[in-house]
């Protein structure tokens, strides 16, 4: 018999912190079997954010430090400065990188610093029970907003490819989805390419992993996933927005 | 020769979440009625023959519970 589909020596062989059907494992795998197909497992240093993947560092098998909430851009900035032969990574969640961190990723993605982000969108908080994200859709209920979320009072979702591709310093920029088979083999190849670039020395790369929250939505994982095709993915476009070549 | 799979859950990783039984495509994935040591009821294989080697199910498993093998002739 030959195995057709392994699992990776980057994750550690250990059960994850994370509910039932969450696609933080998802993303977790696919950015962990990149690594190891790319044979950088030795070589990635990565920064775990504050949020359900606070404990990143013991599901994936490569050396990595935490930092303060929003605060992994920066520490990642420092990283590779001091380390330029190693491939550095940031995984960061919402609330962590488009509230709290906005001004951290910002200023990495202005500067073209050149380490990667995986930013898991999941529209919500997470590990503190459910609160409202600047992600957050219209009319999506959360702790926060009981009712749904309104532009009245919160204003519209940020998009934060969309924002992040105004500036000049970013190399690559893409947003994939977690929510079926084809849509995480295509969010597999965005990873692959982020590291690429990084690899290149050409900038900043950015992937958005639109995820799951089952927990804090309310719903079944198979249900979440339905949800996130027909309620975020018209909001928040799948693509690329930043190639090197056409930078 | 038709090619032929062998999908193995690992029972005691798996968290019940039934993401591989809602993609799998010829419906042969179900959850087994005894739970794991975690308390969740995993998932199982119930027409192996059936299996047509696509991977999905490994593909959307956030826990890495799957894996998937093929038959040499
Ligand atoms: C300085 C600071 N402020 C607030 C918090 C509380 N807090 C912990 S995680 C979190 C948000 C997490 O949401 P997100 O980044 O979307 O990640 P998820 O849990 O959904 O994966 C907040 C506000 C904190 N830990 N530190
Ligand atoms: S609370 Fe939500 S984001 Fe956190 S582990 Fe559970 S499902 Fe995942
Ligand atoms: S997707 Fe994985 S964790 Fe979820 S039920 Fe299937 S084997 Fe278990």
């Amino acid at each position: 018999m030959k195995a057709v589909f392994k699992q990776t020596q980057g994750m550690l062989p250990v059960s994850t912190s994370y509910c039932p059907g969450c696609t933080h494992g998802v993303a977790h795998r696919i950015i962990m079997e990149t690594l190891d197909e790319m044979g950088l497992l030795g070589k990635a240093i990565g920064v775990a954010p504050i949020g359900c993947s606070v404990v990143a560092h013991q599901f994936m098998n490569v050396d990595m430090c935490e930092s303060a909430h929003g605060r992994a851009p920066a520490v990642a900035t420092a990283i590779r400065r001091v380390h330029p032969d190693r491939i550095v990574y940031t995984y960061q969640g919402d609330g962590d990188l488009a509230s709290i961190g906005m001004a951290e990723i910002v200023h990495a993605a202005a500067r073209g610093e050149k380490f990667s982000t995986f930013f898991i969108n999941n529209g919500i908080y997470g590990m503190t029970g459910g609160q409202m994200a600047p992600t957050t859709l219209i009319g999506q209920r959360a702790t926060t907003c009981v009712d749904g979320r309104t532009r009245e009072q919160a204003g519209m979702p940020l998009k934060i490819c969309e924002l992040l591709a105004t500036l000049d310093g970013p190399a690559y920029i893409e947003r994939v989805a977690l929510n079926s088979p084809a849509h995480i083999r295509k969010a597999k190849k965005a990873v692959r390419r982020a590291f690429e670039i990084q690899q290149e020395g050409k900038g900043f790369t950015f992937v958005e992993l639109l995820s799951t929250c089952p927990t804090n939505w309310g719903l079944t994982p198979p249900k979440a996933m339905e949800w996130l095709e027909e309620n975020m993915i018209p909001y928040y476009p799948l693509g690329v927005f930043r190639e090197p070549e056409v930078k | 020769m038709a090619r032929k799979f062998k999908v193995v859950f690992d029972r005691e990783r798996c968290k019940g979440c039934e993401l591989c039984k809602s993609f799998c495509p010829k419906k042969i994935i179900e959850m087994d009625t005894q739970v794991n040591a975690k308390g969740y009821c995993p998932a199982m294989i119930t027409e192996q023959e059936k299996c047509i080697g696509c991977q999905s199910c490994a593909t959307v498993c956030p826990d890495c519970a799957i894996e998937i093998f093929e038959e040499e002739e």
